[in-house]
């Protein structure tokens, strides 16, 4: 199956109309809809990275919800709060556009809470300091939104449009990061350096989030066939760097890659080199707060199960009598 | 809902962030630039009902990534800043009468010069007892609001008049939830009951008058004359949910004249402790 839209295949394979119409959509640049024919390796992959996306969004509000009740003023105390709460609206509408291609919704919160799931790593790590609310801000969203507003345009119709809500409320978020980080840059000697060191901290860490090296990146390729992604980790990675660099010197951090230079040639800034050991270690559950996160959205599952269990049961008791009322 | 802002669409991703000013959850005109500086007995009523929003609304902010299920750290979420954007108008008109801004009263005043009520100081507890707190106190806000938005004063009617609507919906979605829980499983109703009755003995302060109200013939809202509606408001939902009001203690409170419950010192601790560690410092 995969033959037939892998690039560079070149022995015709016969296939069925249903295939060729998919194909054509996808050739077209069409969006593929629910209820259209689509090869089961198309759905798997999208399931995949729709449920790991909403999965990040939730796990995402543990590090900042960290902060809102110490918020040190009560407007900053009121974005936090909103934006965690985007992010939880995030979670559901992405669950729901998974919903469309027959996932469940406890399926997919089993495997997180068994921790089966991925979400994004960059979640792993701690907020110690309020300034990691701005890096969260300007340098993780922003990653995340150089990642995902390729997505509007995902193949997937459902995928795509649940991303151009999400891009906007994300190009909102990474302002207020920034706006903390401005501020704090502006304040005292001892504001400045809890931003500086908030960025060392999240710097590499989100670099990391736009996924392994093109040559070691095992899905991308027929992701991109698909044109459910639509640039290469890589070409995201140093798109993201070019922009930072100016907003790095508007704010007057310093970015921490001492290896970081233009490169005259091609036109970019070219970047030292990247600790993937690191990646891997977070990745394979050795990061600092992988348990900590897992737990805390296991513990908020299992503790509010009486109370799911009430909304389920008090429905079924409505509807039976209202059922008995329609007999009489 | 607060009001939140960008100063513009903002969907460039690409845009270098060189002129960033991001006007988020401003305070609403007619209180920056209303001429109306609060005499100190207003202020002092404004910091009554200012202080029970911006308590109740730290311990909302706590069940953001806990709820029971997605949907409620949305719900609960909204429900806080709500009550967070009551607190601001109502700490920045407080503030006027004192040269002081609403972050100098909610992160620079200690306990005793707080005038909460008692039961927006108590605990979370387990999703039953945060509802039935909700259901208590926004039952008593839809019915305060309604009413002091006909207040001489222009600036508590305005902010009542913004506010009664969204305490309608803080009302609804606490009602639901009762019903619910009262009438869900043996467990959930076991915990409806207990929470209520661990809640009740805080229901009498809310309705106790002050010689500050006195004072304020006409421009506050006499809490004693809410009772009623209250009473009348709360009394077919516990008959749905098949809840009697719990008969038993009643706390003898004193939120209003600075005597708190031993809640309040943590969570203020809590609250302003990254603020206090930086005096003078801007956010």
């Amino acid at each position: 199956m995969t033959s037939t839209i892998t690039p560079d295949t070149s022995a015709p394979v016969a296939i069925s109309v249903e295939e060729q119409q998919f194909n054509d959509l996808i050739e077209a640049d069409s969006r593929i809809e629910p209820r259209d024919w689509m090869p089961e390796g198309y759905r798997k992959s999208l399931v995949r990275q729709i449920s790991q996306h909403a999965h990040s969004e939730i796990i995402g509000m543990q590090p900042e919800s960290n902060w809102i009740t110490r918020a040190p003023s009560l407007k900053r105390k009121a974005i936090l709060m909103a934006k965690v709460q985007d992010e939880a609206g995030h979670g559901l509408y992405l669950y729901s556009a998974a919903q469309t291609l027959g996932a469940t919704r406890d399926d997919m919160t089993d495997a997180l809470i068994a921790g089966k799931a991925r979400y994004s790593s960059i979640f792993n790590y701690p907020t110690p300091s309020w300034a990691d609310m701005g890096s969260i801000g300007w340098l993780v969203d922003g990653a995340a939104i150089c990642n995902q507003v390729p997505l509007c345009r995902a193949s997937y119709g459902p995928y795509g449009r649940a991303m151009v809500r999400i891009c906007k409320e994300e190009s909102f978020h990474q302002r207020q990061g920034f706006e903390i980080l401005l501020e704090l840059m502006q304040g005292t000697e001892e504001q400045r350096q809890m931003a500086q060191d908030s960025v060392n901290r999240w710097y590499w860490p989100a670099l990391m989030m736009f996924g392994p090296p093109d040559d070691d990146s095992p899905n991308s390729a027929q992701s991109m066939a698909w044109k459910i992604k639509r640039h290469s980790n890589d070409e995201l990675r140093q798109r993201f760097v070019n922009m930072l660099v100016p907003q790095a010197a508007v704010l007057g951090v310093t970015l921490p890659d001492p290896d970081l230079h233009f490169n005259e040639e091609t036109q970019q800034w070219d970047l030292g080199e990247i600790d993937w050991t690191e990646f891997h270690e977070v990745l394979a559950g050795r990061g600092p707060n992988n348990a900590q996160r897992l737990q805390r959205r296991r513990d908020a599952h299992d503790e509010g199960a009486w109370v799911r269990e009430a909304a389920a049961a008090y429905a079924h008791k409505q509807s039976a009598r209202t059922e008995e009322m329609a007999a009489k | 809902m607060s009001e939140i802002k960008a100063d513009a669409p903002a969907n460039d991703h690409e845009d270098a962030h060189g002129h960033v000013a991001v006007d988020v959850s401003t305070l609403d005109a007619e209180l920056i630039e209303g001429p109306s500086q609060a005499t100190a007995d207003i202020a002092e009523y404004a910091l009554w009902l200012g202080d029970d929003s911006l308590v109740l609304a730290q311990q909302l902010g706590a069940w953001i990534s806990r709820a029971p299920e997605l949907e409620e750290d949305v719900a609960l979420g909204n429900v806080a800043l709500d009550l967070i954007g009551h607190a601001r108008s109502l700490l920045h008109y407080a503030g006027t009468a004192t040269d002081r801004s609403e972050d100098d009263l909610a992160y620079w005043r200690t306990e005793p010069d707080f005038r909460s009520l008692h039961i927006v100081e108590q605990p979370n507890g387990d999703f039953a007892h945060t509802i039935a707190r909700q259901f208590i106190v926004s039952h008593y806000l839809f019915e305060l609001y309604s009413r002091l938005r006909a207040s001489a004063d222009a600036t508590l009617a305005a902010i009542a008049a913004k506010a009664v609507k969204e305490v309608d919906y803080h009302r609804d979605h606490s009602t639901q939830w009762v019903l619910r829980l009262a009438q869900g499983t043996d467990e959930s109703r076991h915990r409806m009951i207990t929470a209520l009755s661990d809640l009740w003995p805080y229901v009498e302060e809310i309705f106790r008058d002050d010689t500050l109200i006195d004072r304020l013939e006409g421009i506050a809202v006499r809490p004693s004359s809410l009772r009623p509606a209250f009473d009348a408001a709360i009394a077919p939902v516990l008959a749905e949910a098949e809840l009697e009001i719990p008969r038993g203690f009643v706390a003898s409170g004193g939120g209003r004249t600075g005597n708190h419950s031993e809640h309040l010192a943590f969570l203020l601790a809590e609250m302003q402790v990254l603020t206090r560690a930086h005096p003078g410092a801007s956010w």
